[in-house]
């Protein structure tokens, strides 16, 4: 039989015309200097390469053809089932090198702009604090995705990307190569992922050690063990049952604003009583991450993440108390905030610095660093006059984030180490 | 080290009516390779998460050696799950990648040290184990893989289509290294794949799903001799058995010029479901090419001529000039049949050879129920 000639296949949703520019006759391996966005890359089984495309970074995986399609269908869904993952853009197969050798499939996805490895993370001065908030991240993913039924096979660190969320991190899937999506995750399934997360994270954390990059008396198996511990907490308090008597039903109100406390939404709360009708029993069937970003964007537009909503919303409650206009439709209120208060402070940063941090993300900076510019001189400090001296003061020595390039783990320093501020310069 | 039983264990998944896998009966031996193999959606990988504790068992038991486990969280059956593909740590040595897994458990050093040794014997990494993977060879990364789930000594290795992500060549030698190193280990390990050439070569014995259903289990020479059943007798075996359904007169299958007569012994059992026909089935292999007028001789067309050096297949079509030839199916398709021929005398595109059936060579089925008549 005669062989057919290959030909260069890409399956993609919209497909972006400067996907045909890219070298794909050259194994991923070898792509030349020019065409690669320098970013850090994580452990992979596969060979991954971050390359720029029509102004922005893809992430492009070889991988097996059977395996790529899989896996680009099963990010499609999670993206439906709006899961934090990253965004898949096609699949290429066909590949061929110039003398008609077969090449890999590829499987591209988004570059999540803003997004941090662990390795840029977990540095030699991990703080106690950044570890459990990184790990408070991942146990959040992981019981979304055990509550939409998707099982993941390999949860880590290196298949995980973190994104600053005020001053918390919201954590991204990054690989679903190992993935399952099913109508419901059994205790075996779920008892199996944390498994897995428990050992990878663990193997990581001693890698970074081995590397020098994290110091030796970090207790990498107890920031492991804390993983399961966490997602114990978060998945009991969002999936089980409680019974009361019936005179104590303000506990229904009680377990939905605990649950709203977490950033969920309750989308269906199961509740029965007993013949006698003395005693009631109620259980959350449907629950949905989100609930403050949900609320920002219905009164704003702005579409952040779960903390980030939480810190500007709070925000927004202190703006309609100091303006006393507690009695006004909050989506009035809401309106003036953003065209008074948030956009005017977010405008205020260069263009030059913008590509630090995200917009949510610089606000929220602000709000922190007023806070302390307050402290400091004894009274209220206006936002004009925080902002002025944030952007002068401490945005420049925070690094570049939208796309970080070539960063060596341990060059980023921690999300909350504000370096000290010359009390003469606050007025700049 | 243990068996593995399967005692009529179900699962049914919520919604649906049929079984994903139904009442499997299988009792796999201490130190035995077992490959569970079938189409997709026959039920393997869900058996081997019902082993794995991964599925939920509806109905039915899982023991490993006299341990009912049924109910018991994956991480505590004392089995390990092989990835043919981890990832290994960069800054840690090969030794630090076998063991850390021990390290967390709390093994004391100098244990872990003793097994990842013995383990690196066995893989032929002992002098490699203070170098970071960086300076190993592909296949000594694999290895090194492999060893991670060697040092935990585990009961059962479970291993989920783990060359399913390797290009073909690298398939086929990781293939021999998988298999020679459970022999060398003597760990019961079940192997899941959709390959059957995997199967044949990997498994002391080979089990085949369909639907949900153990079709029949036994080693690669069983499952090729006598076949339980017509879909075992097309499944196992590469390229694939001829197989046709044909009216049984005066004792004789008809198929084509040819005549297969069919034994008494054959007829009387006959059921009602098999309304007087019987389904034969012979390998490409058990075909010899004869002159032409040779008694029963079947004509065939040559419409492609695979060779493969030590071997050539003829994919011809049958003629319906004596009727019942569509009848017949291969793995090249309805009306057609595969003939291993002589490497060395390839007939040319387009010619008509005539073949017969090697004496003793012919699987008898049931036309009903498809079960193998034995004869």
């Amino acid at each position: 039989m005669s062989p057919t000639p290959q030909r260069l296949q890409i399956t993609a949703a919209s497909p972006d015309p400067a996907l045909l520019d890219l070298p794909w006759h050259i194994p991923l391996e070898d792509w030349p200097a020019e065409t690669l966005a320098a970013l850090p890359r994580g452990i992979s089984r596969h060979i991954v390469r971050f390359a720029k495309m029509s102004g922005r970074v893809i992430a492009v995986k070889e991988i097996g053809e059977t395996v790529a399609y899989r896996e680009y269908e099963l990010l499609r869904q999670l993206r439906r089932l709006d899961v934090p993952s990253v965004e898949p853009v096609g699949v290429i197969t066909g590949r061929s090198d110039p003398d008609g050798e077969r090449l890999e499939a590829v499987l591209i996805t988004k570059h999540l702009s803003f997004s941090l490895p662990y390795r840029a993370l977990f540095s030699q001065s991990l703080r106690p604090d950044t570890a459990t908030r990184l790990i408070d991240a991942l146990a959040v993913l992981l019981v979304r995705l055990h509550l939409v039924g998707f099982y993941w096979g390999d949860v880590s660190l290196s298949n995980t990307l973190f994104r600053r969320d005020a001053e918390t991190f919201a954590a991204y899937l990054v690989d679903a190569e190992t993935g399952d999506l099913h109508d419901k995750l059994s205790d075996g399934q779920r008892g199996y992922d944390l498994e897995v997360a428990r050992v990878n994270i663990i193997g990581e954390l001693m890698d970074l050690q081995a590397g020098e990059f994290l110091e030796e008396d970090v207790d990498a198996v107890a920031i492991g063990d804390a993983l399961a511990e966490r997602y114990g907490e978060l998945w009991r308090a969002l999936t089980e049952s409680e019974s009361f008597t019936f005179g104590d039903r303000w506990r229904v109100q009680a377990r939905i604003d605990r649950l709203n406390d977490l950033g969920f939404d309750v989308g269906e709360l199961d509740i029965t009583t007993d013949v006698d009708g003395t005693s009631v029993r109620i259980q959350p069937k449907v629950v949905d991450a989100g609930h403050h970003s949900r609320r920002l964007m219905r009164l704003t537009g702005l579409d952040v993440q779960e903390n980030q909503a939480r810190r500007l919303l709070n925000d927004l409650d202190e703006f309609r108390a100091a303006t006393d206009r507690q009695r006004e439709d909050e989506s009035f209120v809401a309106h003036d905030w953003l065209t008074d208060i948030f956009e005017p402070a977010v405008r205020s940063v260069p263009r030059d610095l913008r590509g630090k941090l995200e917009p949510a993300q610089i606000y929220h900076e602000l709000l922190d660093h007023r806070w302390y510019l307050s402290e400091q001189q004894g009274h209220d400090v206006p936002m004009k006059q925080a902002a002025k001296s944030y952007v002068k003061n401490i945005l420049p020595t925070r690094p570049d984030e939208q796309s970080i390039l070539g960063v060596q783990a341990g060059e980023i320093p921690d999300t909350d180490t504000f370096p000290v501020v010359d009390p003469d310069q606050i007025i700049g | 080290m243990a068996t593995v039983t399967f005692d009529k264990a179900s699962r049914v998944y919520p919604g649906t009516e049929r079984p994903a896998v139904d009442a499997l009966d299988l009792h796999i031996e201490d130190g035995e390779f077992l490959v569970l193999v079938g189409p997709s959606g026959c039920g393997k990988s869900t058996s081997l998460r019902m082993l794995a504790g991964l599925e939920d068992v509806n109905a039915g038991r899982i023991l490993i050696g006299d341990r009912d486990v049924t109910d018991v969280q994956p991480k505590d059956r004392d089995i390990a799950m092989v990835f043919q593909n981890y990832a290994l740590y960069p800054h840690m040595t090969v030794a630090d990648n076998m063991g850390f897994a021990l390290k967390i458990a709390g093994t004391p050093k100098a244990e872990i040290r003793q097994r990842v040794e013995e383990a690196a014997k066995i893989l032929d990494l002992s002098q490699y184990l203070d170098r970071k993977p960086k300076a190993l060879s592909g296949g000594q990364r694999q290895r090194v893989a492999m060893g991670r789930a060697i040092v935990r000594s585990p009961q059962v290795f479970l291993m989920d289509e783990p060359l399913s992500n390797l290009d073909a060549k690298l398939r086929v030698q990781t293939r021999t290294q998988i298999a020679s190193l459970q022999r060398r280990l003597g760990v019961t390990t079940v192997y899941v794949t959709h390959d059957q050439t995997e199967a044949l070569t990997m498994g002391d014995r080979i089990a085949v799903l369909k639907d949900g259903l153990l079709q029949q289990v036994g080693t690669p020479r069983d499952m090729y001799d006598t076949p339980a059943n017509v879909f075992v007798a097309g499944f196992i075996g590469s390229p694939a058995m001829n197989i046709g359904t044909f009216p049984v007169l005066d004792g004789v299958a008809n198929l084509g010029r040819a005549r297969i007569a069919v034994q008494r012994s054959v007829i009387s059992q006959f059921t009602d479901d098999d309304k007087n026909h019987v389904t034969v089935g012979f390998r490409p292999e058990s075909l010899d090419v004869v002159p032409d007028g040779t008694p029963d001789g079947i004509p065939v067309i040559v419409n492609i001529v695979e060779e493969l050096g030590s071997d050539a297949f003829v994919y011809g079509s049958l003629t319906n000039e004596f009727g019942h030839a569509d009848a017949v199916h291969s793995g090249a398709g309805d009306a057609q049949v595969i003939v291993r021929v002589d490497p060395r005398q390839v007939p040319g595109k387009g010619e008509t050879i005539y073949v017969r059936i090697r004496e003793g060579e012919t699987h008898l089925f049931h036309a009903g129920s498809g079960a193998r008549i034995e004869h």
